[in-house]
């Protein structure tokens, strides 16, 4: 509660909680689209391409105005997405040979910028760091409003061109049939996700910023199969683990921002991916032990029958032994043998010896016809 | 050149060596973004191999750091084979979450001690020859020399020996699972060298210029050769010059040696990309323009056969009808005609077109294959 | 007489789905075999099932009567031609030498009797020009004849081909089918997953009709019925019978 009452009066908190809570919700938007259209790495080259321009826009201006570091940011974000672009269709190298190249190429283009900035007499460079894992302490009025302002056009755009997206996503080929200018959306796109990516850097980094586009919508994708909900689940988990990510981590000065933020939606990941009703790594175990279960007692109760087809007695009692050898397996085949018992299609008689009931005949040749159709 | 510098360049050859060896084969599963998740994620291994050793050069690190690079390898395959999510997807998860781990140990836990957020991201390759190896007094060099060197020998040894296996595991998995080769051992083998070398080059170089040197030197080259064998030297040899040359870019600029490195790959890279002989832009450029040149003479040929000695011929084979029939801008037929007679294809009177002996016989063979 | 290729209640499921359902099949030895249906039918998966690739839910395979392991029985694959990387830096000959990997074994290298079986089974299928020719410059025809020499050099005595005429020009065919009875003639057994409704009654001596089930199979001139087919592609099939 106390925690509460200080989100509600105390200024910096309060920026900070909203700051994040808004980079979360426009990379978790625009992250849905990154990863239904397996452009989950691209983010990853897009924020490590962002460092030089960072660096680029303050050398040349010499200003620590957020816009205008952004605007930086941006265009070299952008030129690296151009350049795996022309890299990929312009010869043989691979998507991800061409991210890595990037990648690590404009990161390091931004090291040495960042080096030279370093040694400019004036001490106004202390806090361009901050940019490498970010820090949500550093958050201030001036930066909310400007993210504020960045993600309302980027979201805005994407609710204007929403079917046009959907579209592009989901089938592109059939997008150009339907004379939609694909490649001007794709271009649009992209550029909504640069933007979003660079919404977040000054908060979560340029290292890590990437996760915070792939694992909201990662996690929302296990929740829900349609778009609109996706993308309106994967901007609440974003906005919820940057806000507690942030205030974690502003609360103890040892926990860095970024990997505090990471480490939140990733936990909101783990958890979807495990317990998420229809796709759930849980549920699913548990659906497909019980089939599997099923299955080996029907298997079990037709080689029954097959074999009581070899008798004129049809309940004539068999060893389990010979199941086993029927089945080509070594599992125990007594637990579905008694789970039949229980079900009333077959009896134990005797030692480790089992015949049919009527029921279980009945049974038999009611899956034998199942089958067959 | 001081000894210091010296150590310093030998060391950033023999990094950027042992980063192409097992970078081309990443490159062609087309996996090198495994080299981006797996540098990464060394350092939670490193991290706590450290604080159990409490000694930053204890070989525990590289073992530490290869537990963890292997982790990912394994997280991002466990992942994918519930196909909840995609591969690319699996990655850009497993590694921010594991590097994570690894920043707020070092910021929470290592604050003071010498293994600061910075050093990993961007390494050091000027403080190379300060953590030395000394025995008994005498100074054999420094450390980080010592342990990519054995690093990037062992993988080496690993890929001369396994050189068949590999390379039939990269090309087809399936019939090198099919011939018992086991492809998924020597996936986990090449990602454990991979995330052994990430760890050493780290303390050098830097996680991101690791990504650099594995995934820029064997993309070039791949670019230069169609033989594995050559696209490995040329890797090693490209990654050795970008490591020289950004040392001394570095050295001039004063500015940080891993970020020149990884400038100086990318713009060998980039000349590749343009001026390879065979796979480069201006080379494919050039290409496209010799067979629009040469299918257009095939189809002036062609076209004057079809109708030659027949009574069409005095309005087909007229020069103006080219341009409205084959629809050729005037400069284009203009140009082709001028070539094809200076070849001997064609003879020209006045605005008719007849074809040559050798322009015949070059329509007929056309027209068959 | 035992039979070539023995499947008995294979189950292939990805997640819940059954990709894979039920199948039984017979293969006798010295035929070409046939596995056609519609695309999704599971053509692919059923061949890497056999071949031990993917794990199966249930059921059994024996391969000359024995389950099948390396040893037990030389076996040869040619996947499709999509399924690996043709821009991978190696030529024509060194393709085909990755068929003998298996007998060569762990880390020896090749040798020049190697070279000379390679040589051969290029020359089998026509391509011995080529052996220096980089695999990036090839067209789909001559990929595909690289594969087929591939698993000559194997020197099998079960092939597995995945839709090896798919896609490929005329004379290419003209030369696979050659190989196909030149094969059949040495007592080899065949399956070859096939898309080509027309050609298979005068390609194939048995036909596998798959459609997730198994809807029949055996000696293509009882089992490649209008029935059938329609029970296989579901009523899609008015084009078969212009072909009688």
């Amino acid at each position: 509660m106390d925690f509460i009452t200080a989100l509600l009066e105390d200024y910096t908190l309060r920026t900070v909680a909203l700051g994040t809570a808004l980079l979360g919700a426009v990379s978790g938007a625009l992250g849905s689209f990154a990863v239904l259209r397996r452009q989950s790495l691209l983010g990853d080259a897009i924020s490590h391409a962002a460092l030089p321009g960072i660096g680029l826009a303050f050398l040349i201006t010499g200003s620590k105005y957020p816009l205008i570091l952004m605007i930086g940011a941006a265009l070299t974000g952008w030129l690296a997405t151009a350049a795996v672009m022309v890299v990929t269709s312009r010869s043989r190298i691979k998507y991800d040979s061409a991210l890595g190249l990037v990648l690590s190429v404009f990161f390091g283009l931004g090291l040495v910028v960042l080096t030279f900035i370093q040694k400019l007499p004036d001490a106004r460079q202390a806090g361009l760091d901050a940019f490498l894992f970010g820090q949500a302490a550093s958050l201030i009025e001036r930066d909310v409003v400007t993210m504020a302002f960045l993600g309302g056009v980027a979201l805005l755009l994407l609710l204007v061109l929403w079917k046009e997206f959907k579209l592009l996503s989901f089938d592109l080929e059939f997008a150009q049939s339907l004379f939609l200018p694909v490649r001007a959306l794709d271009l649009m796109l992209t550029t909504l996700l640069v933007m979003a990516i660079v919404i977040g850097l000054q908060t979560v980094g340029v290292v890590l910023m990437s996760a915070l586009i792939v694992a909201p919508a990662a996690a929302a994708r296990q929740w829900t199969d349609r778009l609109g909900i996706m993308v309106a689940l994967s901007m609440i988990i974003g906005a919820g683990a940057g806000v507690a990510g942030s205030l974690l981590s502003t609360e103890s000065s040892r926990l860095p921002t970024g990997p505090t933020i990471v480490l939140c939606v990733t936990a909101v990941m783990v958890v979807s991916l495990m317990v998420s009703p229809a796709r759930g790594i849980l549920w699913c175990r548990l659906r497909r032990r019980h089939r599997n279960r099923q299955l080996r007692q029907e298997a079990l109760l037709l080689d029954l029958y097959a074999l009581a087809g070899q008798h004129r007695d049809r309940f004539h009692a068999h060893d389990e032994s010979v199941l086993i050898i029927m089945r080509a397996t070594r599992a125990s085949v007594r637990k579905p043998l008694t789970a039949l018992a229980e079900r009333g299609w077959v009896r134990s008689s005797g030692l480790a010896k089992w015949s049919l009931t009527q029921a279980g005949v009945e049974e038999s040749q009611r899956l034998m016809r199942e089958r067959a159709s | 050149m001081t000894g210091f510098q010296l150590e310093i360049q030998l060391t950033a050859i023999i990094v950027a060596a042992a980063c192409a060896l097992p970078g081309t084969f990443l490159v062609l599963r087309r996996m090198a973004m495994m080299s981006d998740a797996i540098s990464h994620a060394v350092l939670p291994g490193i991290v706590v191999a450290f604080f159990l050793t409490g000694n930053l050069s204890s070989p525990l690190l590289i073992v530490g750091g290869t537990a963890t690079g292997l982790l990912t390898v394994v997280l991002v395959e466990a992942m994918r084979r519930t196909r909840l999510v995609r591969e690319d997807a699996a990655i850009g998860l497993v590694f921010p979450a594991l590097f994570s781990i690894g920043v707020i140990l070092i910021a929470r836990f290592a604050g003071d001690v010498h293994l600061d957020i910075d050093a990993v991201l961007l390494g050091e390759l000027a403080f190379v020859p300060f953590d030395r190896w000394v025995v008994a007094g005498v100074d054999l060099g420094p450390v980080g020399l010592y342990a990519t060197g054995v690093v990037g020998a062992i993988t080496g040894l690993f890929i001369a020996l396994f050189y068949k296996e590999l390379k039939l595991a990269t090309f087809d998995a399936a019939l090198c699972a099919m011939l018992g080769f086991m492809p998924t051992m020597l996936h986990y083998a090449l990602m454990g060298l991979v995330s052994a070398t990430a760890v050493v080059a780290f303390d050098a170089v830097g996680a991101i210029l690791v990504i650099a040197l594995m995934v820029g030197p064997p993309a070039a080259a791949y670019l230069l050769t169609d033989h594995l064998h050559r696209m490995i030297g040329l890797s090693i040899g490209l990654g050795a010059t970008a490591a020289v040359a950004g040392y001394w870019v570095a050295h001039v600029l004063d500015a940080s040696i891993a970020g020149s490195m990884a400038s100086i790959i990318g713009l060998e890279f980039a000349l590749v990309f343009a001026f390879a002989p065979h796979q480069g832009l201006f080379s494919s450029w050039h290409r496209r323009r010799l067979q629009r040149w040469e299918f257009a003479r095939k189809m002036l040929v062609i076209h004057l056969l079809q109708h030659e000695g027949r009574p069409e011929a005095v309005r087909e084979c007229r020069v103006d009808h080219l341009q409205d029939h084959l629809q050729w801008e005037r400069e284009f037929a203009g140009h082709l005609i001028r070539q094809s007679e200076l070849q001997g294809l064609i003879t020209r009177e006045g605005v008719y077109l007849h074809l040559t002996a050798k322009g015949r016989s070059i329509a007929q063979e056309a027209m068959v294959s | 007489m035992g039979y070539a290729v023995e499947v008995r209640d294979l189950t292939v499921a990805y997640r819940q789905k059954p990709v894979l359902w039920d199948i039984d099949l017979k293969v006798p030895r010295g035929v070409l075999n046939a596995i056609v249906g519609p695309n999704g039918a599971g053509k692919t998966t059923l061949m890497k099932a056999i071949l031990g690739l993917i794990k199966p839910a249930a059921g059994q395979v024996l391969l000359n009567g024995a389950p099948y392991s390396r040893h037990s029985v030389r076996v040869g694959y040619v996947p499709q031609r999509g399924s690996v990387d043709w821009d991978f830096p190696t030529n024509v000959l060194d393709v085909t030498l990755m068929g003998l990997y298996g007998r060569i074994g762990w880390m020896r290298r090749v040798g020049r009797k190697e070279r000379k079986l390679a040589l051969q089974a290029l020359e089998q299928v026509g391509m011995q020009d080529y052996a220096q020719r980089q695999i990036s410059q090839l067209s789909g025809g001559q990929q595909q004849r690289v594969f087929l020499a591939r698993a000559l050099v194997q020197d099998a005595e079960i092939y597995f081909m995945d839709e090896p005429l798919q896609g490929v020009d005329a004379t290419t065919e003209r030369a696979i089918i050659t190989l196909l009875r030149q094969l059949r003639a040495q007592g080899k057994t065949v399956m070859v997953v096939h898309h080509d409704l027309q050609t298979v009654t005068s390609y194939f001596d048995n036909v596998l009709l798959l459609n997730v089930r198994r809807i029949a199979s055996g000696p293509v001139e009882e089992v490649f019925t209008e029935e059938n087919l329609r029970l296989t592609y579901g009523g899609r099939v008015a084009f078969v019978q212009a072909s009688g």
